[in-house]
């Protein structure tokens, strides 16, 4: 299935979840915030079961340097 | 002392003098939305030439409250570049913004991701009217403070000079009203003192003054007139030394504090003498 992860497409396996996709990309999800089709996912202990399908808009964020 | 030995030197010199000045003659701390604050400068975090500079320019700063920005995480990076490996979140408070966002629907957005990083319900609020000015957009700053006031959000609102704006922001659930002395990265200093007097006067939330200061000088006459605080991120990061840079601005920042509540002296156009006229010889 393909995915729009920060917005650029991307090929994941089906029944993927919000975990295994940070897990592939090797992001701390300790330092990261998750938003699954402008849902901003609040608990991070969701994220192992959090199920991701094709055509559904992901966005990582994180904090950068700015004033 | 030259090259690294003098940073180390200023660098352990700062920290003897961290705070043995204000607390004494500043008796009234910064206190924001219901919480106190150690210092009065507040600092950014862009613009560094690396991670190193801007850790010790923040220390040397003073400051407790530290803006960071909220972006994609670069895919083909990873994470290495988000701040939280460099700065502590336990040694400061984190504030997040919601800089580049040019509508209030984006800026509650930002604002909502900043929040579920988890660390504060704080967010310093901007919404961008033009790319060229880097000036609010008043209309949807207010839209933006009141939704996210009313999600209890402590809004502090980086806005224009205007004193309207500036009260409906108040009005609107803002625990600090950000005023700019010059447009962002400018580095212009502070271009209308009596309209930043003028809001100070009317509010009864903090004024922190955003964006604008190019050097110590400028940090000092804003906070000569009254103001609450300063936020600036340029002025430092952009200095040939942003660790010597940051020391004055802490040092201009409290002069000024401590000159404004010292009250000046009357400006006179003549000229009257220090000494005894009288005891002349003769």
């Amino acid at each position: 299935m393909t995915l729009m992860v920060n917005g650029a497409p991307r090929e994941l396996a089906p029944h993927s979840t919000v975990g295994a996709l940070l897990g592939s990309l090797g992001i701390d999800p300790r330092l990261v915030v998750v938003e699954h089709n402008r849902l901003i996912l609040r608990d991070r202990d969701l994220y192992a079961t959090r199920a991701l399908n094709d055509g559904d808009v992901v966005e990582i964020v994180h904090f950068v340097g700015g004033g | 002392m030259m090259g690294m030995s003098s940073r180390s030197f200023i660098s352990s010199a700062v920290a003897d003098m961290a705070t043995t000045l204000e607390p004494t003659l500043d008796v009234s701390p910064l206190v924001v939305g219901g919480r106190e604050f150690r210092s009065r400068l507040m600092v950014g975090t862009g613009k560094y030439a690396s991670n190193a500079d801007m850790v010790s320019a923040i220390e040397a700063s003073g400051a407790e409250v530290v803006t960071v920005a909220v972006r994609r995480v670069d895919l083909n990076r990873g994470s290495e570049d988000g701040i939280l490996h460099h700065l502590n979140p336990n040694q400061f408070f984190l504030l997040a913004n919601t800089a580049g966002c040019y509508n209030a629907e984006d800026a509650i957005r930002y604002a909502r991701l900043g929040q579920a990083a988890g660390f504060n319900e704080w967010v310093k609020l901007e919404v961008i009217g033009d790319t060229e000015t880097l000036l609010p957009d008043t209309a949807g700053l207010l839209e933006a403070t009141r939704v996210l006031a009313g999600e209890g959000f402590k809004v502090m609102a980086y806005t224009n000079d205007d004193l309207i704006t500036a009260l409906r922001l108040e009005d609107a659930g803002a625990v600090a009203v950000m005023p700019l002395a010059s447009p962002i990265g400018s580095g212009l200093g502070m271009l209308n003192p009596y309209a930043i007097r003028t809001v100070k006067s009317r509010l009864h939330v903090p004024v922190i003054v955003d964006a604008g200061v190019g050097t110590a000088s400028d940090a000092c006459i804003v906070m000569e007139q009254g103001v609450d605080g300063i936020l600036m991120n340029t002025g430092i990061a952009a200095a040939s030394d942003p660790l010597r840079m940051a020391t004055a601005m802490r040092l201009a920042v409290e002069g000024g504090r401590l000159a404004y509540l010292a009250g000046r002296m009357p400006r006179r156009e003549t000229a009257v003498p220090s000494s005894p006229l009288t005891g002349m010889l003769g």
